[in-house]
């Protein structure tokens, strides 16, 4: 509206957050139910960041049922609807399904761009756009923005800046290719042959979106497609073609491992020569067009001259479980740059942060976080009558621990008049805390792949691990389950 | 320097190929530490096998410190090939950078690369001979 001015001047707030996309959206949300005075800032005109562009061929790789055997606003439905962002009030709960025409179930980028819209809307978020964040200092403990607006000073500050910047991979000659960012329209590649430097999503996105349309397209990167990863990864859902092509021996789509010697851009197109890495020899490829789909990184800005320390090779912070830089503190990120926390990592398997149905959960436990370090807010603990089904319930039902696995747990502590709720915790933190007895709930998966509910039990600074028995649908409430349940968390003093 | 650079210049995998080592840094993960946090939990199982690009670790019983790790130094690997669980902690000394290979992982990679199963043998039986003479 003309005339209004925009919010967040310039000054001191409890906490700044910087980014308008899911990550910023969904932390500024927390952190107002939590009662923490901050300001978001926005270098974006609109909310809801990449989505406004990405993914290029249009449509998302995660999934949202907009039927479900429970209603949408319930937190059941969560576990359905990966996509949308988590509120309290009914009316901002679920709103991606309301923009789907259900040409799949996986929503696309102009309905995921409306849902995050929506939900800045209806929860009347407020933002400072046009704002950019242009460098960083300390001012005794707290943390100084300089933007080009103004200086925010704050105790706090949460980047959802997203894992957006296009980053190259140290091959020779690769800068003279295209990057996925740039890929044209799939029909301009009619007829051409490309090589697409890069594995993973955007890679096999690219590789599935010009099937139709070039002549042939090799896939090439030193790590092998493990198959039993992506029998578990989201992609399988969409961009699976290229390789299933590939491997039933298919002409013109090939899937190679190798590492890349160097590339040279010739008058005709550019020359390849790599070197195998899971087979011996050497490919001398010509081909019509390079792109690099070697993926994206933080826009970190001068955050690495000031002492941010990184992680995979450079391209996102290495965090703390809480989120916080592990080399800048009061720094923290959120939304997908949040996957810079490993947590346990127990057999590998990492966390769901780099997509919004994991991120949204980090964010409500880092804005509850940051409320009681800054000491705005100390949780309320709900009593709890029962530990035994309180637990089991929660690993037939909870969405954060579905969602979240082997990141996030339930914890249940011990308060002043009994057993308390002590809400979603990171695990990694509830392992090495020593806030006293207690127990906590995850869901985990074990070397084949199989989904394990597992109970963990913490008393006198000692913790003991339980791994259930699997159930075919995910129901755990039934006397056996009680029973063993009962058994294990026999180890907490009464 | 990448993860390949870094992993080029560490004994175990001085014997593999360029290639064989780049493969090896993209198909796993690294992994960084603050100082004081525990990489590796005594008694829980699906612990990964971590070898140490930057920084120090700490080998932890209870309070009693068993030994400390430095860069090249590998820790996990019992854990991981056994099955059994870790029957120590062990700890960031300062801010610790890891590659880390699930246990899953470990011996499909040792069986393909013989050569970094004896680098990884000898430098265990080395620290059998120390931890020996300890005892002596």
């Amino acid at each position: 509206m003309a005339g209004v001015a925009p919010p967040f001047p310039p000054g001191d707030y409890d906490v700044t957050v910087v980014g308008s996309g899911p990550g910023g959206l969904q932390t500024s949300y927390w952190l107002r139910r939590f009662g923490v005075q901050h300001a978001v800032l926005s270098r974006d005109g609109a909310p809801a960041g990449m989505f406004q562009r990405f993914p290029i061929f249009q449509r998302l790789i995660t999934w949202t049922k907009p039927d479900a055997p429970v209603a949408r606003t319930t937190r059941e439905y969560e576990w359905y609807d990966h996509n949308s962002l988590l509120a309290d009030e009914p009316e901002l709960k679920a709103l991606v399904p309301g923009f789907m025409d259900r040409a799949f179930d996986l929503p696309s980028r102009s309905e995921m761009e409306a849902g995050i819209a929506a939900f800045a809307n209806k929860a009347a978020l407020r933002v400072r756009y046009g704002c950019t964040w242009e460098s960083t200092r300390y001012d005794g403990d707290r943390v100084v923005l300089a933007t080009t607006d103004g200086d925010y000073s704050s105790r706090a500050v949460v980047f959802a800046v997203g894992v957006t910047k296009p980053w190259f991979a140290a091959v020779p000659g690769l800068e003279h290719g295209a990057h996925y960012v740039d890929a044209m329209e799939p029909e301009r590649y009619a007829d051409r042959t490309v090589f697409i430097v890069g594995k993973r999503n955007s890679g096999f996105e690219l590789a599935q979106g010009l099937l139709p349309w070039a002549r042939s397209i090799f896939l090439a990167s030193p790590r092998p497609v493990q198959t039993s990863a992506l029998a578990l990864s989201p992609l399988r859902v969409r961009y699976l073609h290229p390789y299933d092509e590939y491997a039933r021996g298919g002409p013109g789509t090939y899937v190679l491992d190798v590492a890349i010697e160097r590339i040279d851009r010739h008058a005709n197109g550019f020359r390849v020569v790599a070197n195998g890495t899971t087979w011996d020899g050497r490919l001398v490829l010509d081909v019509d067009d390079v792109i690099a789909a070697t993926g994206f990184q933080t826009p970190m800005g001068d955050l690495p001259r000031i002492g941010l320390v990184t992680v995979n090779d450079g391209r996102v912070p290495a965090l703390t479980p809480f989120w916080e830089s592990v080399s800048l503190p009061g720094v923290y990120f959120a939304g997908n740059a949040s996957q810079g926390a490993k947590g346990l990592a127990k057999r590998g398997a990492g966390a769901s942060s780099t997509a919004v149905n994991g991120f949204r959960y980090n964010a409500r436990v880092l804005a509850q976080h940051i409320a009681e370090t800054l000491n705005v807010r100390t949780s309320e603990q709900a009593p709890i009558a029962d530990l035994g089904s309180f637990l089991l319930h929660e690993l037939s039902t909870a969405p954060e621990l579905w969602v979240q696995k082997g990141y996030l747990c339930r914890v249940v502590g011990r308060g002043r008049t009994g057993l308390v709720d002590g809400g979603v915790l990171p695990l990694a933190h509830f392992l090495d805390s020593r806030d006293g007895d207690a127990a906590a709930a995850s869901v985990e998966v074990d070397e084949r792949g199989a989904i394990v509910p597992t109970i963990y039990v913490r008393r006198a600074g000692e913790i003991s691990e339980h791994l259930l028995t699997p159930h075919p649908l995910h129901e755990y409430s039934s006397d056996v389950y009680t029973k063993e349940i009962e058994h294990v968390l026999r180890q907490l003093p009464a | 320097m990448d993860v390949a650079e870094r992993l080029a210049q560490l004994a175990l995998f001085a014997d593999l190929t360029p290639m064989q080592v780049e493969a090896i840094a993209h198909s796993f993960e690294e992994s960084v530490f603050q100082a004081d946090e525990r990489v590796l939990r005594r008694g829980l199982s699906g612990g990964n096998f971590y070898v140490i690009l930057e920084g120090e670790a700490r080998v932890v019983a209870g309070d009693r410190v068993l030994r400390t790790l430095g860069r090249g130094d590998f820790f996990g690997e019992i854990a991981a090939l056994t099955g059994e669980t870790p029957s120590a902690d062990v700890v960031a000394e300062s801010l610790l950078r890891c590659l880390m290979i699930p246990p899953q992982e470990l011996e499909r990679l040792l069986l393909e690369r013989p050569q970094m199963m004896l680098r990884l043998l000898r430098m265990e039986a080395r620290r059998l001979q120390t931890s020996g003479e300890w005892q002596a």
